[in-house]
């Protein structure tokens, strides 16, 4: 079983009849605690917000939420990149998954210049993590996804390496398909913080 | 591109499309409306989707399903909830 060779279409996980774990169960525990991590901490925004509404809703007109709006946008593009990517790669096909994944990591390349445009623009008028609890949590929030977003994109080169190789085994198809729910879980997380900072009010 | 087109023909594409018809209607909901609520159960909805779609949980096996399904409605009751008390 462990040296099948993912190659052929009849390998394509068909919902609802035989069910696929996507990526390595392993893989699940961490995106899952992860998500458990940032929930929590979704709520502590909201508990803190409850405390001190007028001072959130004024502090949070200070972002721009057109940054927020392209960094959502950018990690969709990078997502469905991925998943193309994926489709390929359990076809048989490596070589155009390659410059998929390269692309995905494009687009997060690009959410990171904008990350240092907004953070940057924020410090230049004064506003940092110690200016008040609404932009303490936009720091450390936007800051830890950043931190994922980072790791998303060594996550992503480990994608475009694999493709590289002319067959992949069950097992390494499995990190491969592991590695891009990884991607999702970036794109996933900040489509609730993206609401959370910047709209919610 | 040739290879691509099959895949692009998917359900999974129109997904895409829908999230991003949906970020960009938020965006307008929020900047232009603050309709707060709308705007989490949209976020939860495109959570969901990512999982189902992109994750392709849709085909996994019914625990793992379950587990995801039940933090998007958790998690989007829990902060719904925080959200209309403060």
């Amino acid at each position: 079983m462990s040296t099948a060779v993912v190659g052929s279409r009849s390998s394509t996980p068909e919902p609802s009849r035989n069910y696929h774990v996507p990526g390595e169960t392993g893989v699940w525990v961490f995106i899952l605690g992860d998500m458990v991590v940032f929930a929590i901490m979704f709520a502590t925004y909201l508990y803190y917000r409850g405390k001190d509404v007028a001072l959130f809703n004024t502090s949070q007109l200070r972002l721009n939420p057109d940054f927020g709006l392209i960094n959502t946008l950018l990690l969709l593009a990078s997502s469905l990149l991925v998943v193309l990517a994926v489709g390929l790669v359990r076809a048989g096909i490596h070589r155009p998954a390659q410059p998929l994944i390269l692309g995905a990591m494009a687009c997060g390349g690009a959410f990171s210049v904008l990350k240092v445009i907004e953070y940057s623009g924020k410090l230049d008028v004064g506003i940092t993590p110690q200016t008040n609890q609404f932009f303490m949590f936009y720091f450390v929030l936007t800051g830890l996804h950043w931190f994922h977003l980072a790791i998303g994109l060594a996550v992503l080169a480990y994608m475009y390496f694999s493709a590289r190789r002319t067959s992949l085994d069950i097992k390494q198809f499995a990190w491969f398909e592991g590695a891009g729910c990884y991607w999702h879980m970036v794109d996933l997380l900040w489509i609730v913080l993206f609401p959370l900072l910047y709209l919610v009010n | 591109m040739t290879v691509l087109a099959p895949l692009l023909r998917t359900r999974t594409s129109a997904v895409w499309l829908l999230l991003t018809v949906a970020t960009v209607l938020s965006w307008a909901l929020g900047t232009h409306h603050g309709l707060t609520i709308a705007i989490l159960a949209i976020a939860f909805v495109k959570v969901r989707f990512v999982g189902l779609y992109f994750m392709e949980l849709r085909g996994a096996p019914p625990a793992l399903r379950t587990v995801f399904e039940l933090y998007c409605a958790a998690v989007f009751l829990t902060l719904s909830v925080m959200y209309l008390l403060s």
